[in-house]
Formats: C-alpha cells, sequence, structure tokens
C-alpha cells in the first residue's frame, strides 16, 4: 500500500465496490452501487438525505453484510470472510462516526488509547506516548484528563479522529463528520481531515452533507442517488457533469424524492 | 390476513431465537479468553456491591413485616415459638431470591438496559465492532456473568438481615420466645431449603442480565427507544422472575 503514485492516476485502488445490493423490507437501499476508491485519495460521498450514502458506508466498514455484490478492500473481498477474517480486515480501518460515538463513560485518553489496550501487546509506556502524539496531531494536547461530557462537539470530533488514527490504519472512513458544527468549525474539521490524510498518507472515504464546501477537501466525488453511484469523478470533472439530478442537488434544491431515514430502517434485530 | 398472521407469527419466533442465540452468545463468549477480569470486577461492583445497602434496606424491611404478621398469626395457635422458623424459611426459599431479584432488577437492570441502549443508539457500540472488538464479550458477558456471581450473594445478604429483622420484631418488640427462635431455625432448615434459595438466586441472576443487556442491545436507535427497552427489560424480567420462581418451585419442592 505504500506505492502511492503522487499524480494519483495508476496507483492500486484501495477500496473497490462492485454491483452492491442491501434491502431493507420493502425498500431496496443499496440498488447495485459501484464505487472505487484509489489510495492515497480522499472519495467524498455525497447525496440527498436517505439516498443510502451511510448504508454503503456501513457496508464498506463491515458493520452491515450486503445481499449480493462485492467489496474489496486492498484487493480480498470482505464479503466473504468470516469472523476472523473480519476481525483482521478491521484492523486496517479507522472509522470516524457521525457523533463521534466516544465512550462517555471514559476520559479522552482512555478513549484513544482503547485500540491500543485492547488490541495489542504495548506496554503502558508506548501507548501513552502514542496517545499523546496523535492528541497533539489533532490539536487536543492537554485535553487528555477531560470527559467527552465536559467537551465541545469540534473537540468531541478531533478525540474521535485521534482514536480512529492512533492504531494508524490505512483506510480512514468518515461518517459526516461535520455534522452539528459551526461553519468555522466545519472547515477546521475538514482541514484536519485533509491534513492528517496526507501526514498518514491514508485512502480516505467520506460521507459528507457539506456541499460544495467539502470539495475543496476532495480528491474525488460520488455522488449517490436512489441506491446507486449517479456520477464519479475528479472534482472538476463532477462540477462540470451535465447531470440533473446533481445540479440540483448542488443547487439546494429539494429533489422532492425524500425516503425513510436510516434509524427508522434498520432499527430491527437480527440484522 | 393468513399472510400477515404468518408474517407475525415468523417473527415472533425469529425474535424468540434472536433472544435465545443472544444468551448462548453472551455465555460463550463469558468462557472464552481473553478474559476481561477487570471488566467482571466493574460489573460485580455495579450490580453487586452498590445494591448491597438496598438490598440490606428492604431484607430488614420484609423480615420486619414478616415477624409481625407471623408473630400475630402464630399466637392464634399457641405456637409463637415457631416464629423464627416460619420468617426464615420464607425467606431463605422464597422471599429472598425473588425480592432481591427485583429490587436488583428495578436498580441495576434499568440502568444496564438504558446504558446499553443509549450505547446503540450514539454508535458507540458500532465503534466497538468497527475496533474489531466483539461487543457481546465486551458489554454483555461480564455482565451476565457478574449477575450469576452477585445474586446468590445479595440474596444471602437479604436473608440474613431479613431474619435479624423478624427477630427485632417478633421477639424484640412483640415478645415472642427469644430461645425457639433461633433452635426453630437451626433445627428445621435444612441444606436443601438453602440450595433451593441460592439456586433461585442464580437462575434469576442469569435471566435478569439476559433479559435487561437484550433490550438495551436491540433497543431502537433514538430516545424513546432507549426508554421503552428500559421498561421493557424491567417488566420482562419482573415477570419472568415469577414465572420462574414458581416452576422452580413446583420442580424443586
Amino acid at each position: 500500500m505504500a506505492e502511492v503514485n503522487q499524480n494519483g492516476d495508476h496507483s492500486p485502488t484501495a477500496v473497490v465496490v462492485r454491483e452492491l445490493r442491501r434491502r431493507f423490507g420493502a425498500q431496496q437501499v443499496l440498488d447495485g452501487v459501484n464505487l472505487e476508491c484509489p489510495t492515497g485519495q480522499i472519495t467524498t460521498i455525497v447525496g440527498p438525505s436517505g439516498c443510502g450514502k451511510t448504508v454503503l458506508l456501513k457496508h464498506l466498514n463491515l458493520l452491515l453484510r450486503p445481499d449480493s455484490g462485492k467489496i474489496m478492500i486492498d484487493g480480498t473481498d470482505v464479503t466473504r470472510l468470516g469472523a476472523r477474517g473480519l476481525d483482521t480486515a478491521r484492523e486496517k480501518f479507522g472509522m470516524l462516526f457521525q457523533a463521534g460515538a466516544l465512550f462517555d463513560s471514559m476520559s479522552v485518553f482512555d478513549n484513544v488509547a482503547f485500540p491500543l489496550v485492547e488490541k495489542t501487546r504495548m506496554s503502558r509506556a508506548e501507548i501513552r506516548d502514542h496517545v499523546l502524539e496523535v492528541l497533539e496531531q489533532v490539536g487536543l494536547g492537554g485535553m487528555e484528563l477531560k470527559f467527552p461530557s465536559e467537551m465541545s462537539g469540534g473537540m468531541q470530533k478531533r478525540a474521535a479522529l485521534a482514536r480512529a488514527l492512533v492504531h494508524r490504519p490505512k483506510i480512514l472512513m468518515l461518517d459526516e463528520p461535520t455534522t452539528g458544527l459551526d461553519p468555522t468549525r466545519t472547515h477546521s474539521i475538514h482541514e484536519l481531515v485533509r491534513e492528517t490524510q496526507r501526514k498518514f498518507d491514508l485512502t480516505a472515504v467520506m460521507v459528507s452533507h457539506d456541499v460544495p464546501q467539502v470539495f475543496e477537501f476532495s480528491d474525488r466525488v460520488a455522488y449517490m442517488h436512489s441506491g446507486k453511484i449517479a456520477l464519479i469523478g475528479s472534482v472538476p470533472e463532477v462540477m462540470a457533469a451535465d447531470n440533473q439530478n446533481f445540479q440540483q442537488f448542488l443547487a439546494g434544491r429539494a429533489s422532492g424524492e425524500v425516503e425513510r431515514p436510516l434509524s427508522q430502517v434498520i432499527a430491527t434485530p437480527g440484522r | 390476513m393468513i399472510e400477515r398472521l404468518g408474517a407475525a407469527i415468523i417473527d415472533r419466533i425469529t425474535r424468540l431465537g434472536n433472544f435465545v442465540i443472544f444468551l448462548l452468545t453472551a455465555v460463550l463468549y463469558a468462557v472464552l479468553p481473553p478474559y476481561k477480569p477487570r471488566l467482571l470486577i466493574r460489573q460485580i461492583r455495579t450490580i453487586g456491591a452498590e445494591s448491597f445497602f438496598l438490598v440490606g434496606l428492604i431484607g430488614l424491611f420484609t423480615g420486619m413485616v414478616l415477624g409481625l404478621q407471623g408473630y400475630n398469626t402464630l399466637r392464634r395457635f399457641g405456637s409463637e415459638g415457631a416464629l423464627g422458623t416460619v420468617v426464615a424459611l420464607v425467606l431463605v426459599r422464597e422471599l429472598g431470591p425473588v425480592l432481591a431479584a427485583l429490587m436488583i432488577t428495578a436498580r441495576a437492570g434499568s440502568a444496564m438496559a438504558a446504558e446499553i441502549g443509549a450505547m446503540q443508539a450514539t454508535e458507540q457500540v458500532d465503534a466497538l465492532t468497527v475496533m474489531a472488538i466483539n461487543p457481546v464479550q465486551y458489554l454483555v458477558s461480564p455482565r451476565v456473568l457478574a449477575g450469576v456471581i452477585s445474586f446468590p450473594l445479595l440474596t444471602s445478604i437479604f436473608d440474613v438481615v431479613g431474619i435479624w429483622g423478624g427477630w427485632a420484631v417478633g421477639v424484640g418488640l412483640m415478645g415472642a420466645p427469644n430461645g425457639p427462635f433461633f433452635n426453630g431455625i437451626a433445627h428445621n432448615m435444612s441444606g436443601h431449603d438453602i440450595a433451593t434459595g441460592v439456586l433461585k438466586a442464580l437462575v434469576f441472576g442469569l435471566v435478569v442480565m439476559w433479559v435487561c443487556c437484550y433490550k438495551g442491545y436491540y433497543a431502537a436507535r433514538m430516545a424513546t427507544g432507549v426508554s421503552r427497552a428500559t421498561t421493557d427489560a424491567v417488566v420482562l424480567s419482573s415477570v419472568m422472575i415469577l414465572a420462574w420462581d414458581y416452576f422452580m418451585t413446583s420442580i424443586l419442592l
């Protein structure tokens, strides 16, 4: 994975999705998704609410299993893996959840240290060095003893990003990282994502609703509509594309097709 | 119509199957490595140690009322000397396990359902999964194990405090004879009685933690989902405690 091509043209593709389908009850949420996320780039998935972008991300990070289709991560089809294989595949990811998903019973330090404490055999001193270093990198130096409830939304996102990065993943997934933040903080989180992506040479897949601000920080954009990727390409390509739905979406006009929110679709047990 | 009925039945059976598989998974992960004694001890503290005062208090009042009622009833037959036996047997065989379990459900079980439900709603459970940590092993197994360890201990405390409460009211306040109170207990309480009470407490510990964790784990991912899960957890646990109590009593008697 280290062989990243700087111009991005011929670099290997970290994430490849082929004909991914998933149905919840009567609703076909993913209806044949095809997606490629090149190594060492930020691919941003945008689209109207309920178009299936969060469900797609939950398939990419292996929280949900598709009905059919393939997800190749680093050349391995992860849809066919057993429990142990899934665990190995998951160690390649870092995931930043919409609301941060920090453990509120733990301090920031313990939150960030958690993946190392649970999954590695590092000594306490090594873990401490690692955690403090990554907290410094996300701009939370000196905040390690705070609890999530004592921090602002933006700081929680930073802490969650630190937790996602602490085990040095190759792929970072971000689910609407700027939800609930004001424009200034949104900008600084985007900048931070860009900066860390460059610093750690990460492949990033981001779901975002901050259109068009997020384009400034993305290499590629995928526009999702009704369970499919309707449009994908580099930012200038996508912006210039003659896709009426996308242009409408950009202009902020409601497309009229508001689907059920995710929470209602997947609230049933035994998924 | 028939189709809908069939779908509803299949849905029920699927849920029941999920419910059972959930327990089996939790028990399996409790015996499989990696072991997390730290998590287990923390849960024993939450379920056990922090319920100590409440269980003792309820035990005391239960024993006191048994002493009062028992004395007044037994006096009609002139057998006040049997007060100790009555109080102790009722507590050890029946009221101790049941009331302690109901109190722990109200205190720790409801909190557990709410906590796991809120963790689901805020994607903390998903975060565990993404970090390759099995959430059932991390969240549920230590709680089930802690329940099985804590319930018999708390029940024992309930029984002992209750017997002292019955003694204080029956003998101290109402004037039942002191000697026969403890003599009766020593003569009439068998190992089988104690074993029955302990076994009941063990089973209740398993059932309560199973129900409360399950309800929290499958809570709908919103605020109302968490409150609903908490209510369901307490109601279903209470019903299952009383139902199991009847079946176990009829088998073990």
